[in-house]
């Protein structure tokens, strides 16, 4: 069990080592560190001396050892615009993500799985055929439309909701919220919706078969023979057999939430690191990018890495054999 | 052609009416695209044509200036909509195609070099396709395209931009086809005709690209078809994102995000006709290579 453990984590520190090098290359050759860090009206001795004491002069893997050693304690460089550290335009921005993410990971679990069951008890139905039908479409929909669409019908015709921007911000030490706001609450619908609407199909479609399958086992007929309700049958027997493929999937689906998240900022001028992101593409502001790149790595990593630990703590029957990948 | 209609592929093609209506549907953009300039009734990627004057007209209705009328309106620089929508549907599927091909040669080549020779090369390719395959392709897409703009001279990024699209998102979506063929070159690796080749002293490259190669092909028609659809749903984000195509000649991605723009004003057109023809290519595309996938291999289903 321990040897599997620290096989995976060994794993996952490999991965992560990966995508630093991919990042470091982009950092260290597609960019200009000492134009990140000096701006481009120092002279040519400011540069020499930066480059000596940046160590861009040594040799290469000592220069990707530092590289390492710098994003561990959160030092990423100066962003190419406005020379702000890397690192505290991330953190400033982090929280608008953050709280986007996870409202949209709620709003996509709460209805995927009302759906989901409901097109399950109701198969064949003409409601639980529609929300399908209607799914497909929403599938084949790019997130970006998605999200006009919306602004189209809720901020310009309906002027209901806001259409950009996080409304008004609480600030609660480094950590800025907009659910403490009547603006903030109401700016986060939309964005939350577009972002959520793709995983909330996918969990739909997930519960609805799982469910379908769960119903037709035994202890189910058993239930209902006894001469349970059919709530009790449902929300009692049938819906905890359900929610562990369930919520792996919702995990895993975190870090496609969180780069989708850079489409849905974009459509709604949201602030967070996704818009800092897509800016910084548009500039090519290369240490943004590569610090982002770190970001989202280590984001997916550990994702997949406590995914991966909760199926051993769950499932024992993976603890002696190989461990097998929880997406899969 | 006889022998076409006869097959079992055809038959289960003529009685499955999404296939065919997805196909219709299709085949019709298609169309319009590759006739684009005989049916569009101004060329909008040549300014002369141009009347600043027409901008914003509604459609169906004259503008009050010039009395010029257009079938779905004018954009904000006076492009008549309709031939704006077929050029860029062009764009959106020139990328799309381009892109697809580029991933299809790489991940073939990659997943037969991978499958045959295994060994180092095997556990490399497959590695680098597996963390790869941990992020979003669009994320892939974003990040290469942000990359190969840094690596361009600035006077250069303007002009390369359509080709720095294909490529970013040609390199975002070979994974799965390499790791189809290299799975298909395991099995057929084994068999016996393979062995033979062998020992009639046919090189490694021969036999990859000879015997191999052909037998692996279906499957990956059908990846092909669902990237096609992923690649046209990537480049329109890209361009609607700002980091695609020039705003000069505009794909569909680029023409939404204008729309989006004036949605506030009241141009409800310029969105909506972009918008429509995006969800009906993608749509189309997804249904019919949905079937496909089902007819041609009902295991990947």
């Amino acid at each position: 069990m321990l040897i599997i453990v620290l096989r995976r984590l060994l794993q996952a520190v490999m991965v992560l080592l990966f995508v630093a090098l991919i990042s470091f290359l982009i950092f260290r050759y597609v960019g200009n560190p000492v134009e990140s860090l000096l701006g481009q009206e120092a002279t040519v001795a400011q540069r020499a001396a930066l480059e000596e004491a940046l160590g861009l002069k040594d040799p290469i893997y000592e220069q990707y050892a530092d590289f390492v050693l710098r994003a561990l304690q959160f030092d990423f460089g100066n962003s190419y615009r406005g020379a702000l550290p890397v690192a505290e335009l991330i953190a400033l921005r982090l929280p608008a993500t953050l709280e986007l993410a996870m409202t949209s990971a709620i709003f996509a679990v709460i209805f995927g799985v009302i759906t989901g069951i409901y097109t399950a008890i109701n198969r064949g139905g003409f409601i639980a055929n529609l929300i399908l039908s209607t799914s497909l479409v929403g599938v084949s929909l790019p997130t970006f439309l998605i999200g006009v669409l919306l602004i189209w019908v809720f901020s310009v015709e309906l002027n209901w909701l806001p259409s950009f921007g996080r409304g008004e911000v609480v600030e609660l030490g480094w950590w800025t919220t907009g659910f403490l706001t009547a603006s903030g609450v109401k700016s986060l619908i939309l964005p939350s919706i577009t972002l959520g609407l793709y995983q909330m199909t996918l969990i739909m479609r997930l519960t609805r078969a799982e469910m379908l399958e769960v119903l037709r086992q035994d202890y189910i007929r058993l239930a209902v023979a006894l001469g349970q309700s059919k709530r009790q049958v449902y929300f009692f027997h049938a819906l905890p057999n359900i929610l562990i493929p369930v919520i792996t999937i919702t995990g895993l689906q975190l870090g496609s939430v969180i780069a989708f998240a850079i489409i849905t900022e974009t459509v709604f001028q949201w602030p967070g690191v996704g818009l800092l992101f897509i800016n910084a593409v548009y500039f090519v502001d290369i240490p943004v990018m590569s610090a982002y790149l770190l970001l989202v790595g280590f984001a997916f990593v550990v994702i997949n890495l406590v995914v991966d630990l909760l199926y051993l703590l769950i499932d024992p029957r993976l603890r002696d054999g190989q461990l097998k990948r929880g997406a899969d | 052609m006889h022998w076409f209609l006869q097959s079992d592929f055809f038959y289960s093609f003529r009685n499955a009416p999404v296939a065919v209506a997805s196909f219709f549907v299709f085949a019709v953009i298609i169309l319009a695209a590759v006739f684009a300039n005989f049916i569009a009734p101004n060329n909008p990627f040549d300014p002369a044509s141009l009347n600043l004057m027409n901008g914003f007209t509604p459609p169906l209705q004259s503008n009050e200036f010039t009395g010029d009328v257009f079938l779905l309106g004018a954009d904000d620089q006076g492009r008549d909509l309709f031939s704006t929508i077929l050029y860029g549907l062009r764009i959106s599927l020139f990328v799309g195609i381009m892109a697809v091909m580029l991933a299809m040669v790489m991940g073939v080549v990659l997943g037969l070099i991978a499958g045959y020779l295994g060994g180092w090369l095997d556990t490399f390719i497959m590695r680098f396709a597996d963390i790869q395959m941990t992020f979003p392709s669009i994320l892939v897409a974003m990040l290469i395209y942000g990359v190969a703009k840094g690596v361009l001279p600035p006077d250069l990024r303007y002009e390369m931009s359509i080709a720095v699209l294909i490529i970013s998102i040609g390199l975002s979506e070979w994974v799965p086809f390499a790791r189809t063929v290299r799975g298909l070159t395991l099995v057929e690796k084994e068999k016996e005709y393979i062995t033979a080749a062998k020992m009639i002293g046919l090189r490694k490259s021969q036999i990859m690209s000879r015997h191999i190669l052909p037998n692996v092909l279906g499957p990956v028609l059908v990846i092909a078809t669902i990237t096609f659809a992923l690649a046209i749903i990537a480049e329109a984000t890209l361009s609607f994102l700002g980091v695609g195509v020039p705003t000069t000649k505009p794909s569909l991605g680029t023409l939404i995000r204008i729309g989006q723009d004036f949605l506030f004003s009241g141009e409800w057109w310029i969105l909506l006709f972009p918008a429509l023809t995006l969800l009906a290519l993608a749509l189309s595309i997804n249904l019919f290579g949905d079937w496909l996938r089902d007819t041609l291999n009902p295991k990947l289903k």
